[in-house]
């Protein structure tokens, strides 16, 4: 039997600024039991009047990090993510109750090919999981041939950009710009479709294990095609993001 | 005993403009028109589209569409108070008023009751005492802001009981029944308040 | 808000000791089965809606009011967990 979560006040030690309007935090949870990629953890933010607001996010690192690191996206209009990007420095705690999620979670043991799709701040959860790939060893790489399809709206939206060229050498990162790209970028400029996830994806007679995150929008078109190119919904495994305001 | 809670350093809910408006207690203004549902927005076409009372013997007057356009129609601005907090000054909206409807199904011999279960799309539904659907308290409202109602705030059209909270002015709302005993509805079953009276503060079962 | 059952995973933890984001639901409505992290969920302060995708049956209520957490069960014909 696992214990009840409880909450506890982590200690932030570091942030990163990943993009103009994403940012990293990087905890240090007192006893924090490890975590497995893909799972989140729920954050409480209590004002002095008493005021309280919950959100999930999900992890980024690596389960191999001791540190539990959280990318924020900034919403202007949110509530929570001003907070946690213009406020919150290193030195403050805050309030974490955690790792949650067995559902959406990969870890090298599920040999097979792997298939992650990303819209906006849904690259995060996978974010850890090919953090997780890249810290094993050979042989557990070699039975996990991983493809990424990363959908972001501009070239500045994207998080994680130098990683996921060093990446690159060891998995297929594909990236689709659907609202402004650079005058010489060489990738997709459009929304997922059927024609790109048949281009990029593993095809269904491969029985990849397939992980799609983002907006819930996005994740259930994205879903909803790769069934009808041939995965069977069991092998397609969604967490569907709202505005993480 | 409840420790001290851990206050997060700088932290406080967004805030909007002020306002010398009375706000119930534990509420604060939001300038926003959040929406909050409990099941996926239905898409009934008008011409499929009715309004039904109902008493307990199983009398039944009904409405279509064009009925219920054909109605005197009033335009009350109010404020709404959403148990989840928030409440919004000076909403406009345009309906039927339930006293109308009401005034037809007794004429039809329906029998009133003390209560009342709103019936929506998808099975919602939510109870109340009778009498805070009548006497110009209660609309059935098909406009929001000079515009129809749009589907993710209730559209076509939804109950609106401004004086309570909002989750009793049911979205999508195709009907009311007349009942004797109080029944609890889709939210009351979870543990939120048989009336629900923001000024009483009358959140939960047990509030007094 | 419509998310899906992960979202409830933090709630749930709450009364279940093992992950319950895992745990196949089989609808009452039409028998469908799927895992809860997997089902559509309808997310608010209030609480929180699991329905099922194919019948739209709400197989799982949650409800936070002070003091306690209420769950209706009714949508639910089993539970399968795995250990």
């Amino acid at each position: 039997m696992t214990p009840r979560l409880d909450w506890r006040v982590s200690k932030v030690v570091d942030v990163r600024d990943e993009t103009p309007r994403a940012r990293t935090l990087v905890l240090e949870v007192p006893e924090w039991p490890g975590h497995r990629a893909g799972q989140h953890v729920d954050i409480r933010l209590v004002a002095e009047d008493g005021y309280q607001a919950q959100r999930s996010y999900s992890i980024a690192s690596a389960p191999e990090n001791p540190s539990v690191e959280l990318t924020i996206e900034r919403l202007a209009e949110g509530e929570v993510s001003p907070y946690l990007s213009d406020v919150l420095r290193p030195g403050d705690g805050l309030e974490v109750r955690g790792p949650i999620g067995g559902y959406f979670v990969w870890s090298t043991a599920q040999a097979g090919p792997l298939l992650l799709v990303a819209g906006g701040s849904g690259i995060v959860p996978l974010m850890a999981m090919l953090r997780h790939r890249t810290r094993a060893d050979e042989t557990r790489r070699a039975e996990t041939p991983t493809r990424l399809l990363y959908s972001a709206r501009t070239w500045d939206d994207v998080i994680y950009k130098e990683e996921l060229k060093q990446l690159g050498a060891d998995a297929e990162v594909h990236l689709t710009l659907t609202r402004d790209a650079p005058a010489d970028w060489n990738g997709f400029r459009r929304r997922v479709d059927r024609a790109m996830l048949q281009e990029v994806g593993w095809p269904a007679s491969e029985l990849p294990n397939v992980y799609v995150c983002g907006p819930t929008p996005f994740t259930e078109s994205v879903a909803t095609l790769l069934v009808e190119l041939g995965h069977a919904p069991a092998m397609v495994r969604t967490e569907r993001f709202g505005p993480t305001g | 005993m409840p420790e001290q809670p851990f206050i997060a350093r700088g932290f406080h809910r967004r805030r909007s403009g002020g306002s010398e408006r009375q706000l119930p207690p534990g509420q604060y203004e939001t300038r926003d028109f959040p929406v909050l549902s409990a099941g996926p927005t239905p898409h009934t076409p008008l011409a499929d589209w009715d309004f039904t009372i109902l008493d307990e013997a199983g009398k039944s007057v009904r409405w279509s569409w064009d009925e219920l356009q054909s109605l005197p129609r009033e335009t009350p601005t109010v404020d709404i108070h959403c148990v989840t907090k928030w409440s919004k000054f000076g909403t406009r909206w345009e309906g039927v008023s339930v006293d109308t409807l009401v005034a037809m199904a007794r004429e039809n011999g329906l029998d009133d009751g003390e209560f009342v279960l709103a019936l929506a799309e998808g099975g919602y539904t939510t109870n109340l005492p009778a009498a805070d659907v009548t006497g110009g308290k209660a609309w059935i409202a098909f406009a929001f802001d000079g515009k129809p109602l749009a589907p993710e705030h209730g559209g076509p059209a939804r109950l609106l009981v401004p004086h309570l909270y909002f989750w009793k002015s049911a979205k999508w709302v195709r009907g009311l029944r007349f009942m004797q005993h109080d029944r609890p509805g889709f939210w009351e079953q979870l543990g939120y308040h048989n009336r629900g009276d923001p000024w009483r503060e009358q959140r939960y079962q047990g509030d007094p | 808000m419509r998310l899906d059952g992960n979202a409830a995973g933090g709630m749930l933890r709450d009364l279940f000791t093992l992950d319950a984001t895992t745990a196949d639901a089989t609808c009452a409505g039409c028998g469908g089965v799927r895992p809860i992290g997997a089902l559509p969920a309808y997310a608010s302060d209030m609480g929180i809606i699991l329905r099922c995708p194919s019948c739209d049956v709400a197989i799982l209520r949650v409800a936070r009011t002070p003091g306690r957490l209420r769950v209706d069960f009714s949508g639910v014909s089993f539970l399968t967990i795995p250990e």
